[in-house]
């Protein structure tokens, strides 16, 4: 039973549209230009993260109206954005692109400094805000745009022009520095080429060379990223300084078991030896407090949002379509894996967060966005001829 | 941009491409979820035990809760050793804004050493959990604490804490009976229970503070609290109160204690008085002292250079560990001997020409009188302290019962009940020379024995334990420096002591009591000056110790010696003769001789201690100032 409501969520309803008859039988959901599963996942996905956020904030409840208020904006942003058919994104692609490359070299020359790296755009007392999250759906966006012009599977030249688009903004974040959201761009870049059928080959050589120029990173990491590795290897040799976060979130997680401490009930997160609880390491809240099953559930949520995605992003009717979708999710679980990998001690702490359970402004809206242009690309087919 | 969809491609490949891309995507996906689940299973199913127990750690601190050393009095009450509250400056490193904006400032209104704040950092390093305070500066004064209360607000994390100190009010009189105690070092906590002393920084380090330390500490208690990250205590878990230390008195007096030091303020000595009946010391005493208060906190290492390195050890407790040859004090034990294995009796005379000399010897052993005492019994020769008597007693006694009898006395051993660190010193025979020499005995070194010279050695402490067996009339008490502890009676559980001396006729105990009386009070007595208008009937006996030996028919001039070498002056006391009370011994290192140096010192104290302060009208300035 609980198998048949997954599939049917996964696979939606109507599962196609049907392929006869002149009018498209036109749903409310098909006229909002909204899926509707999906959305229910999501809705349920922000509920349960606010009754997390609730307890990592230390139960303060103006944390999570804030939060909710972000969410609301979000689904706005997710709403507006369906309603733009795939055609007029695929127009608009290289505008916001642009723009975001422009936003991107004016936080280099004359960014505002915060929490140590040059990341916000500021106009004083109207906007905060962060090119790179933008960055996050124009580079997928760009690319999908121009690989659909070109016959598919990508050759070394298309490989070239990609690779122009990708490098620069990537650079820019990555030297603002931000580690976490440049990885997150290039995810989103890199899916785009490989979902556009990369050749097996070519994919060989690439993932060789990008090992191959391991060392060449390290070279170019700040002193503080580089201490995140080093801690990551060996979090007992400094547990009071840069060790600290990763020991006590694993403890937190550890200490929670199969069921957890109960809401409220962890001590870790409440007696606030859990750093950055509310924001990256909010994981570990869930993990102690809920236990494994908490996180089991949270974990299949968001790989049903990923299948749903992934189903949505084969439904699509063009290539630009599809790859921006199938980037869109993929990039989505990218979020996942990375926060929860390092919060529980297997990756190197990157600044990334759960998506739709940390709290912060920017990213929740640049992820609904995301699915607010899924959704477009699932809404807005039309009837073609086979 | 143009056609989103140019002709020429091949839109069915795509899709089928697209499709198998994104079911490996999917299986990657799944794979990597996997790994997650993995890493959640094994931290919260199989790794739970560990994190449970240290999530535990976290939030459950143990604090030690210190008890309260005991205090010390001397055996009329008086205060010796306290507790005083004193403020220490620590910080809380995770609460200071800016570290080195915060210890300039602090350098600059309390004048911090660097060397402070270089251990600072040390400490700060050292640290077991974040939000745990290092300490800055300890002891701090009034006008440093003024000075950081007005300038708080530009402190926070700095906090002054108050801490319960060891204070010694009469730190130099009572430095070496008493002892003090001082930071425990790497190697005492190697051998402490870590549990006890958790909370503790100080312990005893020498005296009555290192041999009653597990009284005196008394047991620690602790409080099991939740805490949060920055380490406030939220709520308290459990409680053990910690069991405070008992309070110690001693059997010292303290006013005679310090008059023993004012006896011998300016000179390298030592007074012990000692209560013949009960073994309670009374009096020890052991000049110069030093200020005990400066160890408590740590004395810096100048001043701890300064005084190791000062030519007159002050550091070194002369009482029980200096090491003197007895000289002529010891003729009373010696004719005790002499009773008990019946090589003489009272009434016995020898003929002194002013020498001894042993069969088919040329040598001659001298008198200190050149000329002879002529015909002496045992009384007279203890008066006049006698040479050639001795000789011949040693002589007929022989090494092996010398050194037997005078064993029963507590020479060459240690016999206290609790005085910390206390030296046998040396009492010589046949073994022992075969040990340390690899040489069999010679006859000749029994003479010198004979007279108090030669190897043997004794402490001030023994000869007066001696001198109070002696006016017990054999009866063995051990000394003992505690009287009660807490509210218990020392006296109640003491245990087995030496066997009592007996003689074969009890009224010879007289007789050499007479012998000793007539040292002060006879007519040819060696400290006859001491004797005049004494209150009560008095025995004693002077010594002089030779610092180095001379060679035979050597005369010498103590005054064109260097100071440090002239002889030690000894005197040995105990009063009243009838029902004795007190018994003393006295040691002035490099005065001369002990007649006329050490025995008013002597008398001094059993003035003080056998007559009421109105009647005693002889005033210590005077007598002093007599000797010079």
């Amino acid at each position: 039973m609980a198998l048949v409501v997954l599939t049917r969520a996964v696979r939606g309803h109507p599962v196609r549209p049907p392929e006869s008859g002149m009018v498209r039988r036109r749903g409310l959901w098909t006229r909002i230009h909204l899926d509707p599963w999906l959305l229910l996942m999501l809705l349920t996905l922000m509920a349960a993260g606010l009754a997390v956020l609730y307890s990592a904030s230390g139960q303060r409840l103006d944390v999570v109206i804030a939060q909710a208020t972000r969410f609301g904006i979000a689904l706005a942003a997710l709403v507006v954005l369906a309603q733009f058919s795939p055609a007029t994104l695929y127009r608009w692609a290289p505008v916001v692109y642009g723009a975001a490359l422009l936003m991107l070299v004016a936080v280099e020359v004359m960014g505002d400094m915060g929490m140590g790296a040059q990341r916000w755009l500021v106009i004083p007392g109207i906007i905060r805000f962060q090119p790179s999250e933008l960055m996050k759906l124009a580079m997928p966006m760009m690319l999908a745009a121009s690989l659909s012009q070109r016959e598919l599977p990508p050759r070394w030249r298309d490989l070239l022009v990609c690779a122009a688009i990708m490098a620069v903004p990537v650079l820019l974040i990555a030297r603002q520095p931000d580690l976490g959201t440049s990885l997150l761009v290039l995810c989103a870049a890199a899916f785009v080429v490989l979902l556009a059928g990369l050749s097996w080959r070519l994919i060989a050589f690439l993932g060789a060379l990008a090992a191959s120029a391991l060392p060449l990173l390290w070279l170019n990491m700040h002193d503080y990223q580089r201490q995140r590795v080093l801690t990551f290897l060996n979090p007992e040799s400094d547990p009071l300084g840069s060790g600290w976060n990763i020991i006590q979130s694993t403890t937190a997680i550890g200490s929670g078991g199969v069921f957890g401490k109960g809401w409220l009930q962890g001590t870790q997160s409440q007696l606030e030896f859990l750093p950055e609880r509310h924001t990256d390491f909010i994981v570990a809240v869930l993990g102690e407090e809920f236990g494994l099953v908490g996180i089991l559930l949270f974990l299949t949520l968001y790989l049903l949002i990923v299948c749903r995605g992934l189903w949505l992003a084969n439904a699509a009717q063009d290539t630009f379509g599809r790859l921006l979708a199938g980037s869109i999710v993929l990039t989505f679980f990218i979020y996942v894996f990375v926060n929860i990998g390092m919060v529980s001690g297997i990756l190197p702490v990157v600044g990334v967060p759960l998506p739709l359970v940390s709290y912060g402004g920017t990213s929740s809206v640049t992820l609904l966005a995301g699915f607010g242009i899924l959704m477009s690309i699932q809404a807005h087919r039309r009837l073609l001829p086979r | 941009m143009r056609n989103p969809r140019p002709a020429l491609k091949n839109t069915q490949q795509e899709v089928r491409t697209f499709r198998i891309r994104s079911l490996l995507a999917l299986l990657v996906v799944m794979l990597l979820t996997s790994l997650l689940m993995g890493r959640l299973v094994y931290l919260q199913v199989f790794q739970h035990e560990v994190y449970i127990t240290r999530s535990e750690n976290n939030r459950v601190r143990v604090e030690p809760l210190p008890p309260t050393r005991g205090l010390i009095f001397d055996r009329n009450g008086r205060l010796l050793a306290e507790n005083r509250p004193t403020y220490n400056l620590t910080l809380v490193r995770e609460r200071v804004d800016d570290l080195e904006a915060t210890l300039t400032l602090l350098v600059d209104l309390l004048d911090l050493p660097e060397e402070e704040v270089e251990a600072f950092h040390q400490r700060s390093r050292q640290r077991q959990r974040p939000f745990q305070p290092a300490l800055l500066m300890s002891d701090l004064e009034e006008e440093q604490i003024a000075r950081l209360a007005v300038n708080r607000h530009r402190l926070p994390g700095v906090e002054v804490e108050a801490q319960l100190l060891r204070y010694y009010p009469d730190p130099d009189i009572m430095s070496h009976a008493l002892g003090f105690v001082g930071r425990i070092n790497a190697e005492e906590l190697k051998e402490l229970d870590v549990g006890d002393y958790a909370g503790t920084h100080f312990i005893g380090k020498t005296g009555v503070e290192r041999f009653y330390e597990e009284e005196l500490h008394g047991q620690a208690g602790l409080r099991k609290v939740e805490t949060n990250a920055r380490g406030r205590v939220l709520r308290e878990l459990g409680r053990t109160d910690p069991v405070p230390g008992q309070n110690l008195t001693l059997t010292i007096d303290k006013d005679l204690q310090a008059l023993g030091y004012e006896l011998l303020d300016g000179r390298r000595g030592s007074i012990v008085a000692i209560q013949p009946a009960t073994g309670e010391i009374l009096a020890m005493v052991s000049t110069p002292g030093f200020d005990t208060n400066r160890f408590v906190t740590g004395i810096d290492s100048a001043s701890y250079q300064a005084l190791q390195e000062d030519i007159d050890l002050p550091l070194f407790n002369r009482a029980i560990r200096g090491q003197y040859p007895p000289g002529s004090t010891v003729k009373p034990f010696l004719a005790l001997a002499g009773l008990i294995e019946g090589v003489i009796t009272p009434g016995k005379t020898i003929y002194d020409p002013g020498y001894f000399q042993l069969p088919n010897d040329s040598r001659r052993y001298r008198n200190w009188l050149r000329w002879g005492h002529g015909k002496v019994d045992m009384e007279r020769s203890i008066a006049v302290s006698n040479n050639t008597y001795f000789y011949t007693l040693a002589h007929d006694l022989g090494i092996d019962r010398l050194s037997s009898r005078m064993h029963d006395f507590g020479f060459g051993e240690r016999n206290t009940h609790d005085v910390f660190g206390e030296s046998a010193a040396l009492l010589p025979d046949r073994d022992w020379k075969r040990a340390r020499f690899n040489q069999p005995w010679y006859p000749g070194e029994t003479l010198s024995v004979g007279i108090g010279q030669g190897y043997w050695m004794v402490t001030p402490l023994q000869l007066a334990t001696a001198t109070a067996v002696l006016a017990n009339r054999g009866h063995w008490v051990k000394p003992r420096i505690a009287k009660r502890i807490g509210d218990t009676s020392v006296e109640t559980n003491l245990p087995d002591t030496k066997n009592d001396i007996t003689l074969d006729n009890d009224e010879w105990w007289d007789r050499v009591f007479s012998g000793m009386e007539k040292v002060v009070s006879g007519s040819e007595g060696t400290a006859r000056r001491i004797g005049a208008d004494l209150k009560y009937r008095m025995g004693g006996k002077s010594g002089t110790a030779q610092v180095f030996s001379l060679g035979q028919d050597q005369k010498y001039n103590a005054e064109e010696l260097a100071e440090r070498l002239r002889d030690h002056a000894l005197f040995i006391a105990f009063a009243p003769l009838e029902d004795p009370q007190i018994a003393v011994s006295v040691i002035v290192e490099n005065a001369g001789g002990g007649s006329t140096h050490a025995a008013h010192l002597a008398r001094a104290m059993t003035d003080a201690w056998l007559l009421e302060p109105e009647e005693n009208d002889r005033n210590v300035e005077a007598l002093l100032e007599a000797e010079e």
